[in-house]
């Protein structure tokens, strides 16, 4: 395998694979950020499907897309454009080709670029002229026919031959690339152990790319991409939704407490169910409840019955939890809910990422009913939030809300994997047997939390529910006064968790021009936007927020540093309102984007410098 | 049986009062409903604090504040979802669930016939009274055709669930029916609903005085209830009526049940059916659960209880298994598993 040129040392490189939704593009965008960071490299990944499992073949609903960014440098984002498009088909090229760096690298499977698929994907009659790539490095590779050509002698139907062609693509790039096979193949052993024949398939065909790489002329240039100079460390690589999962668990034990999960499937929250599922070996009890509303209620009953009690679930979901919900505020009961973002209103877009779930989270309860809300921010970082969620439920005795979204859920990213003795104690505030005159709503002076009793525990008898309850006793009470009185502590016990969380961090310039401000999964986005800005020269602050009820103590102190105040999240403005309404004396300017899609750090940036010249 | 049980636990149905001033109608049935239920249970050799009373709402669903056990008063038609949750986080504790009519079979059925299907061992105790009595006066599922409620003021169009046909549909495996004035049977028959491993269903026919007061009178009045209902005891023929001479055959031709009287057109006790709950074919208990008056005498007592898994514990043994073999015994195992590299 000898190279004919010396590889080209670039610092980071965005590669998309895309094609129809059975064409098993995930499979190889996985293969190859594993790959990637198994050589060391940061990455950050992007997959984005289609709702339906095969939508129509060869439309562009249809395509399936998986963006990795790796480089020599931390690596913040997906990357907001390609430097290498793999297009299986014509359709792929259509609905990516406006997320192309200018000049880059397109390997097209010219067997599918047929007179038929070009019609399907809208093109007249070459996509190549129409979408203005003649200069761009276009690489017209018959995959289709090589793969048939690579396994005509195994004797497969051709449904699983031509299920293999994706390893044909992904050997071209592992070439252009100088990476090695290996991990892939180690993958085929351990993922098919009992069909040799589709081990040996996939082989033949990712070699066989990988040697037709090599050969044709039009890719005379590799490249390299360096290790990444990263902390040291042992390092894998997560996804958002196994990193929820494992956070749970990880509370659960410091906790000492079994974690019990009752979930319904939903569209991108079950991945988190389906890891969890797993876990039987860490003692989680998984409940794969009738509907969305049994999901939180068996959560529920299992918190009154003493275990750390989650459920997962996305924003429809969340609507039908939302009586229940505030079942668990009266009750005042530990609860996780985690809420996987998607883009709605009512089924809207299920596989796509969004923000919007911010005011029904704060607020889609009747009555006064407060929860404790985090958000995490990074696919990684869900493992601390889903974490922290938990040590808030159980040491406050309340109902918290973790937000993440779908772009968190799917994305992948190296993770620095911690020692539990690394985490926080979690000490819940089960009340000990022989505790002499136990009231149910008897409560701890400084944070307001009240005694968990747990059923089964002599002497500490008791009853409670949705009616509103007698301040100490826990009785039910129509009592006016109480009425009021309950509802005040019930803020004012959210409330206090202020003091138990860390202050409001700005990165980049601590006071200046302009701020910007961010919750949740945008931070990756908005980091590299303020980083680049300050290269340019520009001053500006990062200020993004993972607590967002309660806010953390600092906030107006931050905001006041700064002349201007740009607000950047995925919805119309939730955030923003939200910040006017407990800072109504700042001015805040917005960036909203409901397009189903993170934010580019272009949109950012342009966001900043136009509001410097207005 | 997991629940721990102790000879030396003396309990009276005293024990298991609250200091809660019981807030029903004067004359409603629930309150003879409760005094079965705390006589149950102070007979039941399970100590106090191993119960938890979970109800839903509707007027049933006051019960747990009455009882001195471990309540949970939840919302409307998920009683039996928050008792899965209580049963499969501690399969010790004996678990209660209080519902009604409206609250298992309109707004939380779908919980209903998924807790019978996976067979959670729970004794959900479901007051029919055939009306929404918290609302004042509503029709219900199972309100009979032509019912005139606040609601349905020219009768209502629709036809009722049978509650027992719609359990036994799902699988359930323990289905029986009281009636909340026979506190002797009720008492009975909660008893043998704990010692059920699973998910037992009873039915307690149950009058409401405000809204639908006599809903039962056909069937209850004194005179007439021997000739009305038949209690249906195993390995006892199934014959009834105040002169024990009417009893149940199956008319094979018809694949239905018939009355008969005993010692008329040459039938003999012999011929009379002969009540088995533990048979797990549903069919037979499926036409006694499905008997009206006045075609047929109205089933009370065992009708099925029929032996099966439970999901607590299946979900448990399951974790137990795959604990035992596997690698990763605590969450740093977890953290360190499968594809890992270092950075020096």
């Amino acid at each position: 395998m000898t190279k004919k040129n010396k590889p080209i040392e670039l610092e980071d490189v965005v590669i998309r694979f895309s094609g129809d939704s059975g064409d098993g593009m995930q499979l190889t965008g996985t293969l190859f950020s594993n790959t990637a960071a198994l050589l060391g490299n940061d990455i950050a990944t992007f997959p984005d499907y289609p709702a339906e499992i095969r939508a129509p073949q060869g439309t562009v609903g249809g395509v399936s897309g998986f963006q990795v960014h790796f480089g020599h440098a931390r690596v913040k984002t997906p990357g907001d454009l390609a430097d290498v498009l793999v297009a299986m088909n014509p359709a792929a090229l259509k609905a990516n080709a406006r997320w192309l760096k200018p000049g880059a690298m397109i390997i097209i499977d010219v067997d599918n670029f047929t007179p038929k698929n070009i019609e399907k994907a809208g093109y007249n009659e070459d996509p190549i002229k129409e979408e203005k790539l003649e200069d761009y490095n276009v690489i017209q590779a018959p995959i289709t026919s090589l793969t048939k050509r690579a396994l005509e002698d195994m004797g497969l139907d051709m449904k699983s031959v031509l299920r293999s062609k994706n390893m044909f693509a992904l050997g071209m790039i592992y070439w252009v690339f100088n990476r090695p096979l290996k991990f892939t193949e180690d993958f085929f052993k351990s993922k098919f152990k009992k069909k040799p024949e589709i081990i040996e398939a996939n082989e033949r065909v990712l070699k066989a790319g990988y040697y037709y790489a090599e050969t044709i002329e039009a890719l005379h240039v590799t490249y390299v991409v360096k290790p990444a100079e990263i902390e040291k460390g042992t390092y894998r690589n997560i996804n958002g939704n196994t990193a929820t999962a494992w956070g749970l668990i990880a509370a659960s034990e410091k906790a000492g407490l079994q974690l019990f999960v009752g979930s319904y499937p939903i569209t991108p929250a079950t991945g988190i169910l389906e890891e969890l599922a797993l876990r039987k070996n860490l003692g989680v009890i998984t409940v794969q409840a009738e509907d969305e509303i049994a999901g939180i209620t068996t959560s529920i009953g299992a918190s009154f019955a003493g275990l750390l009690a989650a459920t997962t679930t996305s924003g429809p979901g969340l609507a039908l939890k939302s009586e229940a919900l505030g079942l668990a505020v009266i009750t005042e009961l530990p609860l996780v809910v985690v809420d996987v973002q998607r883009g709605g209103p009512s089924t809207g877009l299920p596989t796509k990422t969004e923000q919007s779930d911010l005011m029904q989270v704060l607020y889609g309860r009747n009555g006064e009913s407060p929860v404790a809300v985090v958000a995490a921010s990074t696919p990684a970082n869900c493992f601390y939030y889903a974490f922290e969620a938990a040590r808030l439920a159980l040491e406050h005795m309340t109902p918290v809300v973790l937000m993440t979204d779908g772009f968190l859920a799917n994305g992948t990213e190296p993770w620095k994997i911690p020692a539990m003795s690394d985490l926080p104690e979690i000490k819940p505030r089960i009340v000990p047997e022989g505790t002499e005159d136990y009231k149910p709503y008897k409560r701890d002076p400084e944070t307001l939390a009240r005694g968990w009793a747990i059923p089964g525990t002599p002497g500490l008898e008791h009853r409670i529910g949705g009616l509103e309850k007698d301040e100490i006793s826990g009785n039910v009470s129509y009592d006016p006064v109480n009425h009021q009185v309950m509802t005040n502590i019930r803020a004012e016990k959210v409330k206090r968790i202020v003091h138990d969380i860390p202050a409001l961090k700005v990165d980049g310039e601590q006071e200046g021009d302009v701020l910007l401000v961010g919750w949740g999964s945008t931070y990756g986005h908005l980091k590299s936007a303020q980083e680049e800005l300050d290269k340019e020269g520009k001053k500006v602050g990062l200020a993004h927020f993972n607590y967002i009820n309660p806010l953390p103590g600092n906030v107006e102190d931050v905001l006041r540093k700064f002349k201007k105040i740009l607000v950047c999240e995925l919805n119309m403005g939730q955030f923003a309102g939200y910040l006017r309404m407990n800072f109504p004396q700042f001015d805040y300017h917005q960036l909203n984007k409901v397009q189903g899609l993170p934010f580019t750090v272009a949109e950012i940036k342009d966001a900043v410098n136009n509001l410097k010249e207005g | 049986m997991s629940k721990e049980t102790s000879q030396e636990v003396v309990y009276t149905p005293k024990d298991f009062k609250s200091d809660q001033e019981v807030r029903w109608c004067p004359g409603c049935g629930d309150h003879a409903i409760l005094n079965s239920v705390q006589r149950a249970m102070s007979q039941l050799g399970i100590k106090k604090e191993k119960y938890a009373v979970i109800s839903g709402i509707g007027c049933s669903s006051r019960f747990p504040y009455y009882m001195a056990t471990y309540g949970f008063h939840g919302i409307h038609g998920r009683a039996a979802a928050i008792s899965t949750g209580v049963k499969v986080a501690n399969p010790e504790l004996s678990v209660w669930t209080i519902t009604g009519d409206g609250d298992s079979l309109a707004i939380g059925g779908n919980h209903l016939i998924h807790v019978a299907r996976r067979n959670v061992d729970i004794n959900l105790l479901l007051f029919n009274n055939r009306i929404y009595g918290l609302t004042k006066g509503q029709y219900s599922p199972t309100s009979v055709k032509g019912q005139i409620t606040k609601t349905s003021p020219y009768g209502t169009v629709e036809p009722p669930f049978n509650p027992g046909e719609l359990v036994i549909g799902a699988k359930g495996k323990f289905f029986a029916r009281t009636i909340d004035g026979n506190i002797k049977l009720s008492t009975e028959i909660f008893t043998e609903a704990a010692r059920h491993e699973g998910t037992s269903v009873v039915e307690v026919l149950q009058n409401c005085v405000i809204y639908n007061n006599g809903a039962y009178a056909d069937i209850t009045d004194r005179e007439h209830k021997e000739d009305r209902q038949i209690i249906l005891r195993d390995g006892e023929p199934m014959i009834f009526g105040k002169e024990r001479d009417k009893g149940l055959i199956l008319d094979r031709e018809h694949m239905k049940l018939k009355v008969v009287k005993i010692g008329e057109n040459g039938i003999t006790e012999k011929d009379i059916l002969v009540h088995n709950s533990t048979e797990n074919n549903p069919g037979l208990h499926m036409m006694l659960v499905n008997m009206r008056w006045p075609n047929y005498p109205v089933a009370l007592g065992i009708i099925r209880n029929v032996a099966a898994p439970t999901y607590d514990m299946a979900v448990h043994a399951q974790i137990g298994k795959v604990k035992e073999s596997s690698p990763i015994k605590k969450m740093d195992d977890l953290l360190t598993s499968g594809n890992t590299w270092e950075v020096k």
